[in-house]
Formats: structure tokens, C-alpha cells, sequence
């Protein structure tokens, strides 16, 4: 028995776009156009090191500096001092990382349900959950606000995190992968040596999942991360994420623009990080159809 | 196969051990232990909520008096749409920042998409350099925007200024603010939706483009009458997605305009979107009922532009 579930096949691989292409060779112009799209792309986030390593009187000043200065880590000190910049780091870790893991385990079990289980109901439930990934369910923020302070938990992080658990979206990817890279005959080779579906899942389909979960687990981890409009209804300034964070520090009398852009720098960090380590992984995530924004 | 089977069944029927109960169990009622998490979850989390604002929107409520909550029908209805020239006001905003935002980034997506269609060198760095502005938070977007498109110190007015061309006080205005926000927006989900043209325009087969150029037709030609009409279906969700998410815009005028009267959108509410309305009404004023209510009406106005823009969408020529 455990020397069929040790290995499982090898993840088919969904299939591609046609390799034969329009192809056409790229010119001198081609790549002039890019670097000129890939700049505008990635001004804002280099203005915003520009500023974030400044002294104030020099942002404030005609013509604008357009090269950073050598004031980076002071102005880190001051975020960190004069905000509670750490805390909102750390809670953002915390809701971002829990959400992931959540999303990442309930849509790979209910992925794995919908491909590859047998039940009744089953073909009306997934239409369900793909109707529901049409809901636009931050318009419920007010009742959702009221269910929060009923539980006690408004300017709690759980506020946060409890409704993220679960996507509709993570669901169907998961099972939209499964049915093509998970074969039925691997699965009735365990059933056969007498495994539970629930030992089939951990050791069968969870690792033929990894790929897959690994761009889910990205992805989630991204939009929490960067998730504003919620966390800003429901939680305080005093227990902030970073994105809320960002927005008390720039809603000052006066916008301290050195102080607001250094805490929106790091608060970029992670998920550039993320970007540049897997990048490759969530772009072909997207060609693929697959992610939704 | 038949008969062994059933001659299997009806042994395990004559006698059922806990290892076939275990199984027939496991079989019948697992399945749904499986995706119970994520029904039970959405439902109570997401789909409770939207349908409980319906009610909430027939209500007198105000959080600060105590929960007290009245039944008062289509009161709040009839109040936004007879009496309330700022809930207009916050829906012409939508509207106009929707058509800002959705129509350039299709069209820059299409031209970007294209230039990324060839045998490039470096093409992942490429690809994730278009990609980089999707992966920022909003709310870290909007602020560096507010600053590039600040009045006295701004970037943008600098380079305005250089070719002579003026300052703009792009907060002030109602089409100078659109036009900055817009731009944020564009700058965001551009390279989103080129990454889905890219996907399929590599699925087009080469000897289309062959025949058309045999007929005598040059690279706009092919770019018009082949390539983006077989682009229809992607052309079609990236319009619905950028619609649904364009009409719901909130953190962008929020922090365009950071300080005390963030969430009126300027000063003469000249970019209060009708989610941001609602967020006023409902976290501002506390007034849940009416925020309620601005939701459905907004729900509905999504519903109705982005079928609208589907059917706008869906007329693209396919020959």
C-alpha cells in the first residue's frame, strides 16, 4: 500500500496555448516601447524610495530630487517610533499567513470533494460556488460591521481574518486542477488497499496539489495583504494592519510625505519579496487563465 | 462483473463489518464534511451579510442610538433617489471614473499585450515587469499617486511645467481629479489584463496572419480585423472584471485626499464615489440604514453597467 502512495504519478501538466504562434521578431522599437511600459510600471514604487530616503525640506522643494538620499534609516526609525507601525507589520503577518494557510487547506478538501468524490448534489453545489465567486460581498460591510460587534470582536484582528477563511475562487481553482492532474486510477489504487478518503487526500492529493497550492497560497496571501476597504471598516487605529496603518499616517493635518512613503515602502516589501522569488509562478498563474483579480 | 459483484453486496449485506460500515460512510457522507467548511464560512461571512443589508436598508438605524432600529419601508430609497443631490452626485462620479478607468486599460492591455506577443528576450522579466503595479497595495499606490499629483511639490506638475503647459491643482477639479485617479487605477490593472490577452493571442495560429498578410494586409489591418476579434471572449471578462471592480472604487478617493474630510472625496465632493458615499453614510454618520441602502442601489447600478458593457463588449466583429 505505501509503496503506491509514496509515489504519486506525476501531475499531468494542463495543457498550454499551441506552440505555433504569430511569431514575430521583436525590432529595435518593440523593446524601446517595453522598457518604456516597464519604467512607467515601476516608477511609482522607485518614487516612492526616492521620497522615503529623503529629508522632508527636500521633498518639498522645486525642482524635485529624482534619486534617492542617504536618509532611508532615519526615516525607518521615525516610522517605527512614531507610529505603530510594528504592530500593524506584525498583525498583517498574522491575518495574511493565517488566511493563507486556511484558504489553501479548505479549497485543496473541497477541491479534491468536487473532482474526484461521487455525491448527491454534487454538480448543483459547485454551480453554487461558482455563482458565488460573482457576489460583490464587501456591499455587505454593514451587517457584517453589526455580526463583528455582536461577537465582540470589532477591532479585533479575528474580524479580519474569519471572513477571509475561505474563497469561492480558491475552491474552483483547486478543483479545476485536480480533475486534470490528479488520476482517478491512483485514487481507486488506494481504495483498493482499503484508505479513507480523508488518507487518500493527505497523502495522495495534497502532494500532487503542490504546485497548485503554491500559486493559491501566493495569491491569497497577496490580496490579504493588500486588502484595505474591511480591516479599515472594522478595525481601530490603535490595532491597525499596514494598509490601515498607511492611511492614518497619511490622513494627518499636514502629510509628512518622507514618513507616509518610507511606511508604504515597507509595507510593499513583503509582497514584492513574494514577487520576486515566484514571480514566474504567478504570471504563469494568470496566463493561464487562472487567476482572478 | 456483473454477478461477482453482487455477490459481494450481498455478502457485505449479511453481514456488515465495521470495516464496510466505515467505508459505505466514508463513501456517502464524507464528500460533504469536505466542502461543509466552505459553505458554512461563506454563508454566515459573505452571502448572510449581502442579503441582510436588504433588510437593513428598510430601516431607520443608527448605530448611536443604541440599536434602536424602525421599520420604515423604501423611506431610504425614496430619500436617496428624490432628495439626496450628493447620492447623484457620488453615482455621476462612478460612472464617469468607471468609463476613466475601464476603456484605457483595455486599450493599453491590447497594445501592451502585443508588444509582449513576440520572441522577446528576457520575456519573463518582461512579463513581470507589467505585472509589478498589480502585486502594490492600494492603499500605498493612492498615496505615492497623491503625492506625484500634488499641487505645489508634485511630480507630475513639475513635468508639466517644463513643457509649459501649466500647473494643475488635480485635487480641485472635477475632471482633473478623475483623470488623476483614473490614472491610478490604470496604472494598477493594466498589465493584469494584458498578461490574459497574451495567453490567447499565443493560442492564434501563425497561418492566419499568413493568409492576411497574402491578402495584402499590413500590421494594423491584422491587428484590428484578426487579432482582436479572436480576442473577443478575453475581452470580454476583462471588461466585465474591470467593471465590477471600477464601479465599487473606494480607497482611491478616500486617500487621493487624506486629511479630515477624507471621506466626502474633496471638498466639494468632486470625486466622492458612491462607495465611498456609503462608507460616509455608514461609518462616517453611522446612519446604516441609508448606508444600506446606498449598497443595493449600487449593486443594482453594477449589475446593470456591467450587462451594458457586456453587450458593448460582445459586439466586436468576428468575421
Amino acid at each position: 500500500m505505501t509503496s503506491v502512495l509514496e509515489r504519486p504519478a506525476p501531475a499531468a501538466t494542463p495543457p498550454r496555448g499551441r506552440r505555433k504562434r504569430a511569431v514575430r521578431l521583436p525590432g529595435p522599437w518593440t523593446y524601446a516601447a517595453l522598457i518604456a511600459v516597464l519604467a512607467g510600471s515601476a516608477f511609482p514604487v522607485y518614487w516612492s524610495l526616492v521620497v522615503s530616503s529623503q529629508t522632508p525640506d527636500k521633498v518639498d522643494s522645486v525642482p524635485p530630487v529624482l534619486v534617492p538620499g542617504g536618509h532611508l534609516f532615519d526615516n525607518l526609525a521615525r516610522v517605527f517610533d512614531e507610529s505603530d507601525f510594528a504592530l500593524a507589520m506584525w498583525n498583517s503577518v498574522v491575518v495574511s499567513g493565517t488566511i493563507t494557510v486556511s484558504v489553501v487547506f479548505f479549497s485543496t478538501l473541497a477541491g479534491f470533494a468536487f473532482a474526484k468524490l461521487r455525491f448527491r448534489g454534487r454538480s448543483a453545489l459547485m454551480l453554487l460556488v461558482v455563482a458565488t465567486q460573482a457576489v460583490p460581498t464587501e456591499l455587505g460591510v454593514i451587517p457584517l460591521y453589526m455580526m463583528m460587534s455582536d461577537f465582540g470582536w470589532a477591532g479585533e484582528i479575528h474580524a479580519v481574518i474569519v471572513p477571509g477563511l475561505v474563497t469561492a475562487f480558491g475552491v474552483f481553482f483547486m478543483r479545476q486542477y485536480f480533475e486534470r492532474a490528479v488520476p482517478d486510477e491512483l485514487l481507486e489504487a488506494g481504495r483498493v488497499d482499503g484508505c479513507s478518503s480523508i488518507r487518500l487526500y493527505w497523502h495522495v492529493v495534497l502532494p500532487a496539489a503542490r504546485p497548485a497550492a503554491a500559486v493559491l497560497g501566493l495569491f491569497t496571501f497577496m490580496q490579504a495583504w493588500n486588502d484595505f476597504f474591511w480591516p479599515l471598516v472594522v478595525l481601530t487605529p490603535e490595532n491597525p494592519t499596514v494598509q490601515t496603518a498607511l492611511s492614518t499616517l497619511a490622513s494627518g493635518y499636514t502629510t509628512d510625505y518622507t514618513l507616509v512613503l518610507t511606511a508604504a515602502t515597507i509595507g510593499t516589501l513583503p509582497v514584492l519579496a513574494v514577487f520576486i522569488l515566484f514571480g514566474r509562478q504567478i504570471v504563469g498563474g494568470i496566463m493561464q487563465g487562472a487567476l482572478k483579480g | 462483473m456483473e454477478p461477482t459483484g453482487l455477490v459481494v453486496e450481498r455478502a457485505a449485506r449479511a453481514k456488515p463489518t465495521w470495516r464496510d460500515l466505515r467505508h459505505r460512510w466514508d463513501t456517502r457522507y464524507a464528500p460533504y464534511a469536505y466542502i461543509a467548511p466552505y459553505f458554512l464560512l461563506f454563508s454566515v461571512f459573505g452571502l448572510f451579510p449581502l442579503l441582510y443589508t436588504a433588510w437593513v436598508s428598510l430601516q431607520d438605524r443608527n448605530l448611536l442610538d443604541g440599536d434602536a432600529a424602525t421599520f420604515i419601508g423604501v423611506d431610504n430609497y425614496v430619500r436617496l433617489l428624490t432628495a439626496d443631490p450628493y447620492f447623484w452626485n457620488a453615482m455621476g462620479n462612478t460612472l464617469s471614473l468607471w468609463l476613466l478607468t475601464t476603456v484605457p486599460q483595455i486599450l493599453f492591455a491590447l497594445g501592451i499585450a502585443q508588444l509582449l506577443n513576440r520572441r522577446l528576450r528576457g520575456r519573463t522579466f518582461f512579463r513581470m515587469g507589467v505585472l509589478l503595479p498589480n502585486i502594490t497595495s492600494v492603499a500605498a499606490v493612492t498615496i505615492i499617486f497623491a503625492q506625484l499629483f500634488g499641487r505645489d511639490f508634485g511630480l507630475v506638475n513639475w513635468v508639466l511645467e517644463l513643457f509649459d503647459a501649466g500647473r494643475v491643482d488635480w485635487q480641485a477639479g472635477t475632471a482633473s481629479s478623475h483623470t488623476a485617479i483614473a490614472a491610478m487605477v490604470v496604472w494598477r490593472w493594466t498589465g493584469y489584463h494584458a498578461l490574459i490577452f497574451l495567453a490567447s493571442m499565443q493560442a492564434i495560429p501563425s497561418s492566419v496572419y499568413e493568409a492576411a498578410r497574402l491578402d495584402g494586409a499590413n500590421s494594423w489591418q491584422q491587428f484590428w480585423r484578426i487579432t482582436v476579434p479572436m480576442l473577443r471572449p478575453q475581452i470580454i471578462f476583462s471588461t466585465v472584471i474591470a467593471t465590477a471592480g471600477n464601479m465599487r472604487l473606494l480607497a482611491e478617493p478616500l486617500l487621493f485626499n487624506p486629511g479630515t474630510a477624507a471621506s466626502t472625496g474633496g471638498s466639494d465632493r468632486q470625486f466622492q464615489t458612491a462607495a465611498l458615499y456609503l462608507y460616509e453614510q455608514g461609518f462616517g454618520k453611522f446612519d446604516f440604514g441609508y448606508a444600506s441602502a446606498i449598497a443595493w442601489l449600487l449593486l443594482i447600478a453594477t449589475v446593470l453597467i456591467t450587462g451594458l458593457s457586456y453587450l458593448a463588449a460582445r459586439r466586436i466583429r468576428t468575421d
